[in-house]
């Protein structure tokens, strides 16, 4: 489904992305690890249009999308959240999540149709999925850190995706509040027959979720394949898990 | 609910006034009526900025530029052409929504600040025109004396026609953003960048709302001439522009009445203090100090904050009632 060859993007002089491979497959669980600044939010952020590449292709279902703004990508089914909670701070739970159904439908440039009466069963639908239901009329803003995280998937599910980015999904939260965001995504990938890509921190999480794994070092691909796989790697083991 | 409780009592609070306001010309002196028109003017061009500024934080510096290429428009057609006065009516908003698709398209592409200088440095070439171009539009004297249409020529019936106009594009403006459109919009000013990444055209769409607001822009300028005829270059001066902003920010840029009362406010105190000393403006000043340190979200924001204080009731859908 998603296929990255070869990606560059630098900063300057810095080489944030400097040779990543990634294979996504349909309905799969992928994760991106590796250390801090390693370069998976700049993945990410290619992937999805908020920055270009240098050099190197992003395929979708065999389409090249690296040169492709934001908007675009999203409508071509790929969805994503953001690391830092990225909401709509001012808006209702209800109206973050309706804004992005809303945008699915095509429906964001209906000028004299009251929005309150718009998509309300669409989204009252996914909001009950993520467990939000109760709180949507509760202004984003005033949410726990926890609950916008939750939130931002919700949004991000608004698109309807094929391909659902999470970009550190569980960061910043407690251990129980990261069970249950885990349990939530694995859930959601099997009702809905999501294909989902996540970075992570929480090793434990990587390899108890994920089908397979990228690692990710100084921007560049170390290797990608099944969590096993992953976790007998030599050059992994010495790189980011530590010598044993 | 709390949010249909607020709907209520705004919706009663609207029609009490708009029913005082239909019946003020049987009491009050004829200056007094002239002087509400005047504001009723004011306060559609502050709510048609305020589309761009409170809902959508495009930071429109020179909105006085499509009020005045309304106004300009239609006062242009009236006295120098023999068209239909309806078609001159018609002609003001659309040209000044032009105008505001045209600034609109080279001021989009940048950002916040850098957005609004532009806006200024374009629309002030507007006003060289208006002020230089001395056998269109008679320069820096303006046309004074331009014929309005008998039945909305004097003071009552012009009172009338402009209050009638005020409240068709209020009820359209409160639809706007009440809108699938207006919904996205307010969702780009709190967060473009998550605008995108759910599939939103975010320029576009705030290329939209600019059209949009230079359009009632323009209606607001069909009315000044209405009202006053007669049109100047002080129409599209960037102070005029400067006024209406501190108009929406005074009454309260979050909310959908504020612009009104920030309208009423500031034109009130031109008025009246403006008799005294032409230091009105050390008022304005002194007052918009104080409104930055104490009422940062303008009257209207205060008042829901105090009214409606625990977290559902200051909801979005409280906010832009």
């Amino acid at each position: 489904m998603l296929r990255i060859e070869d990606l560059h993007k630098s900063f300057d002089d810095f080489k944030a992305v400097n040779g990543a491979h990634l294979t996504v497959e349909k309905g799969q669980l992928v994760a991106v690890i590796g250390p801090n600044g390693a370069g998976k939010t700049t993945l990410f952020n290619l992937i999805t249009g908020q920055l270009q590449p240098d050099n190197g292709k992003i395929l979708l279902n065999d389409e090249n999308i690296s040169k492709l703004p934001p908007h675009v990508i999203c409508r071509k089914g790929v969805a994503r959240s953001f690391q830092i909670a990225n909401v709509f701070p001012r808006l209702s739970v209800f109206r973050n999540v309706q804004v992005s159904v809303l945008s699915q439908q095509k429906l964001s440039n209906k000028l004299f149709q009251p929005a309150a009466r718009l998509v309300v069963e669409e989204t009252n639908r996914i909001l009950e999925s993520v467990g939000l239901f109760e709180k949507k009329m509760d202004v984003a803003g005033s949410l726990s850190h926890g609950d916008k995280r939750i939130l931002e998937i919700a949004i991000a599910l608004g698109n309807e995706p094929d391909l659902l980015i999470l970009d550190e999904p569980t960061a910043g939260m407690s251990p129980e509040e990261t069970t249950t965001t885990m349990a939530l995504i694995q859930r959601l990938a099997r009702e809905q027959g999501l294909t989902i890509l996540f970075c992570e921190h929480d090793m434990e999480v990587v390899f108890g979720t994920a089908q397979s794994i990228m690692v990710i070092q100084q921007g560049s691909t170390i290797v990608q394949g099944k969590p096993q796989v992953v976790r007998q790697n030599r050059e992994v083991q010495q790189a980011y898990l530590g010598d044993e | 609910m709390f949010g249909e409780m607020i709907r209520q009592k705004s919706f009663g609070v609207s029609v009490a006034i708009f029913v005082i306001l239909l019946l003020a010309p049987s009491f009050l002196p004829r200056f007094y009526i002239y002087f509400l028109a005047v504001i009723f003017v004011t306060a559609l061009l502050a709510m048609s900025l305020n589309l761009c500024v409170g809902h959508g934080m495009l930071f429109q510096f020179h909105h006085g530029v499509f009020y005045g290429v309304g106004a300009y428009t239609t006062g242009l057609l009236l006295a120098k052409t023999s068209l239909p006065w309806w078609l001159a009516f018609v002609a003001g908003p659309l040209a000044a929504a032009f105008a505001g698709l045209l600034i609109g398209m080279f001021c989009i592409r940048l950002s916040r600040l850098y957005f609004g200088m532009l806006q200024i440095s374009l629309g002030s070439l507007i006003w060289a025109i208006a002020f230089r171009w001395y056998d269109l539009t008679g320069g820096d004297d303006g046309i004074h004396g331009i014929p309005i249409p008998d039945f909305i020529a004097s003071t009552t019936s012009s009172y009338y026609f402009v209050l009638m106009v005020l409240g068709i594009c209020l009820i359209l403006l409160y639809l706007i953003l009440k809108s699938p459109f207006g919904s996205t919009l307010q969702a780009i000013r709190d967060n473009p960048e998550r605008c995108a990444a759910v599939g939103i055209n975010v320029r576009r769409h705030q290329l939209k709302a600019i059209v949009i607001a230079t359009f009632f822009g323009g209606v607001a300028g069909v009315l000044f001439v209405v009202v006053e005829g007669s049109i100047f270059p002080d129409l599209l001066f960037w102070t005029l522009s400067l006024e209406i902003f501190i108009m929406c920010l005074l009454g309260g840029w979050f909310t959908f009445a504020g612009p009104i009362l920030g309208a009423a406010f500031i034109v009130s105190l031109r008025t009246f203090v403006g008799t005294y000393t032409e230091y009105w403006t050390l008022i304005l000043g002194i007052i918009l100090i104080l409104l930055i340190f104490f009422l940062p979200e303008g009257v209207m924001g205060y008042n829901y904050r105090k009214l409606f204080r625990s977290r559902t009731q200051y909801s979005a859908e409280g906010q832009t009632e």
